[in-house]
């Protein structure tokens, strides 16, 4: 395990480092200590390493993330795995705004809550998150999942498109095109699979689906009152 | 006996209710929905063309032309990058989407500007291999849709250009219609073929210039401080967005007029939201001035930049490039008249036509329709773009030599006077034949 003093070294220092390790690294434990709510901590990673990070984390740690696992061992601040490509991240606490904003690839879990815009334009992204999620999660999200053991807040799926939404408790409204989706044997099957992968205990079958019904898809004047 | 006829008025249209006015009337009432198009604004507003340059007199002498020099380089970025941007030409190419136009017509974009000397940019969809490989210098948008955005692309740039607004739209988003989505653009922006994409009004991660400085940092350690990264506004509030972006650490801020072009939106948008270029300069550089920072962070000004002389005036009111998007497409074939039947079919005429976004253009340019788009040569785009940049820039040296500079940067309000009231208070140069202009410190106006 190699420690990465952040207060004593700085940010510069420690993305070059993170950046610089290869495919083949066989430095692949990272500790970072002295995070103290720091910004754009391990940023822009391509390499399959392993970071925890001690402590809370500010804004877009795990940025563009590739191949990675960070773990933040507190909570982290907005826009944390926003455009992640692959790779992992796992909030130990709770994640600010726009959590996996615009995310292609990987898998993003969250211990505590998630708050607004969770998801927002998400690409590709799979969003566990254990407790509740904030309102206008999943804003235009184009692709990708987010499962919710909580309950979701107000305008779930906003604008979606092809993202799905799995919620296991309330949902407080709904965003303007998205539904309640019928759940089929794929989806139990694929919640199995990604609560196993998350580390989350819950029952798939208690789960409901979400997604875009599909009609703002080309605009239609009859539907201007929706915009 | 004689019949009286009563004598009738001629035919009058109303000023009011003009004939275009009455066809947006009719347009509106038959189809319940706004009118959408290309470009930027049409209506005349205060311009360049109402600036004019003194020249040399006894108190300035003027530079010999073709035998003494007038540099026009450029270096963009150098305030925080490793790598600035060098410039032989204070010209670029702005950003337009793969997806608005074709892949040959983004290739030919950057053959042209890359054969100037100058750089070219991608546009709401991401870097496609051509563009990158026929650009010298190529910079990368960083939008709010974030289409196409991955950090493998983004380490290729030579420049950032974090886009918060666009001259044609402040305040807007944008839309490819299902029409223009083809296989490959849906695969780059990660959705369905045919459905209508949106592109979201601002950035999903940050709002406001405390945030914007920790999305530059975030940028800045992903791409190792390397490239600038610049920051794209209308001409909405150029003094605020201009101190806000430095302040934020921008190395260069685009400032985009209203006559600046759009792929999309509503032509409402287009004609009744944002500021003329010419009224945009002159806060922008103040600015810059208040701050200590005219000539460290460069500013590059677009919208509606036609001809040297344009690029001149724009220079000599304290810009360090200009931008031009809607006058490259025309030097590569946009409307041009030899399509003009096809043009009439469907409704339109040459140098009228803007419904780039049913991706119908009969010039192969505004497509992603193949056999449209095989209409385009992209190699004789490319020369033909860097003819045109390279006359724009023999032009405005002209004029700098002609009012003994020997850089264009050297060029000063000094130099201009103006035609009209509006274009002096807009420039802060006098009118012409007086020493005045509306707004001159210590004159009571």
């Amino acid at each position: 395990m190699q420690t990465f003093d952040l207060a004593e070294q700085g940010l510069r220092a420690l993305n070059e480092t993170l950046q610089g390790q290869t495919q083949n690294t066989n430095e692949t434990a990272w500790e970072v200590v002295n995070a103290k709510g720091s910004h754009a901590i391990a940023v822009g990673l391509d390499a399959p390493i392993e970071v925890t990070v001690r402590g809370s984390t500010g804004y877009y740690c795990g940025g563009m993330n590739k191949q990675a696992t960070i773990t933040v061992d507190g909570s982290a601040g907005p826009g944390t795995g926003e455009n992640m490509m692959s790779g992992k991240i796992v909030i130990e606490g709770d994640a600010s705004q726009y959590l996996g904003a615009t995310a292609h690839g990987g898998l993003i879990v969250v211990r505590g809550n998630a708050a607004s815009r969770c998801g927002i334009s998400m690409k590709g992204v799979d969003i566990v998150v254990e407790g509740n999620i904030g309102h206008m999660s999943g804003f235009m999200a184009q692709s990708g999942n987010v499962v919710v053991c909580g309950d979701a807040g107000d305008a779930l799926g906003d604008s979606c498109y092809e993202a799905r939404f799995f919620v296991r408790g309330s949902v407080k409204s709904l965003g303007a095109d998205c539904e309640k989706k019928e759940m089929r044997p794929e989806h139990i099957e694929f919640l199995k699979e990604i609560l196993t992968e998350a580390g989350v205990d819950a029952k798939p079958e208690e789960f409901t689906r979400y997604g875009s019904a599909r009609n703002l898809y080309n605009f239609d004047v009859d539907n201007a009152g929706d915009y | 006996m004689t019949e009286h006829k009563i004598p009738h008025t001629t035919p009058r249209q109303s000023a009011t209710f003009t004939q275009d006015v009455n066809s947006d009337i009719r347009r509106a009432a038959a189809t319940g929905i706004y009118d959408i198009r290309g470009g930027g604004a049409k209506r005349r507003v205060p311009n360049f063309d109402d600036l004019l340059f003194l020249g040399a007199s006894i108190s300035r002498y003027p530079l010999e032309g073709y035998r003494e020099k007038c540099e026009t380089s450029v270096t963009i970025g150098g305030l925080h990058a490793e790598n600035p941007i060098e410039l032989d030409i204070p010209i670029t190419i702005a950003g337009m989407s793969f997806g608005a136009l074709s892949g040959p017509a983004k290739e030919a974009l950057g053959r042209g500007a890359s054969a100037a000397g100058t750089s070219t940019t991608t546009g709401d969809g991401g870097m496609t291999p051509e563009e990158r490989g026929h650009s010298t210098k190529l910079v990368y948008q960083y939008l709010p849709s974030r289409y196409g955005m991955n950090p493998d692309d983004l380490r290729k740039a030579d420049a950032i250009e974090i886009v918060v607004g666009q001259g044609a739209k402040p305040g807007g988003g944008g839309m490819l219609l299902g029409q223009k989505i083809s296989d490959r653009v849906a695969e780059m922006r990660n959705l369905p073929k045919g459905i209508d994409q949106r592109s979201a009004c601002r950035h999903p991660d940050w709002t406001g210039p405390d945030d914007l400085e920790i999305k530059i940092l975030e940028l800045r350690e992903i791409t190792g401080w390397k490239v600038p990264i610049y920051v794209k506004v209308a001409g909405a509030r150029p003094y605020y967005d201009t101190t806000l972006a430095i302040k934020a650490g921008a190395d260069a801020v685009v400032l985009d007029g209203m006559q600046g072009g759009t792929a999309a939106t509503q032509d409402v948008f287009i004609e009744h939201v944002g500021q003329p270029t010419l009224a945009i300069i002159r806060p922008a550089v103040q600015a810059l001035q208040d701050l200590g920072m005219h000539r460290k962070v460069q500013l590059i000004l677009s919208g509606g930049i036609r001809s040297g002389a344009d690029v001149a005036k724009a220079m000599a009111l304290g810009a360090d490039a200009v931008s031009i998007g809607t006058a490259a497409m025309i030097a590569i074939g946009d409307n041009d008249p030899k399509w003009e039947a096809e043009y009439q079919k469907l409704g339109t005429t040459a140098g009228a036509y803007d419904d780039w976004h049913e991706g119908l253009d009969p010039a192969g340019i505004t497509t992603q329709d193949p056999e449209l788009a095989a209409r385009f040569d992209p190699v004789e785009g490319g020369r033909r773009l860097r003819n045109y940049l390279k006359v724009m820039t023999l032009e405005a040296q002209t004029i700098a030599r002609a009012c003994g500079k020997n850089h264009l940067h050297n060029l000063e309000p000094e130099d201009l006077v103006a035609l009209t009231m509006e274009a002096a208070a807009m420039a802060q140069v006098p009118l012409s034949g007086t020493d005045w202009w509306p707004g001159k410190p210590g004159t009571g106006f």
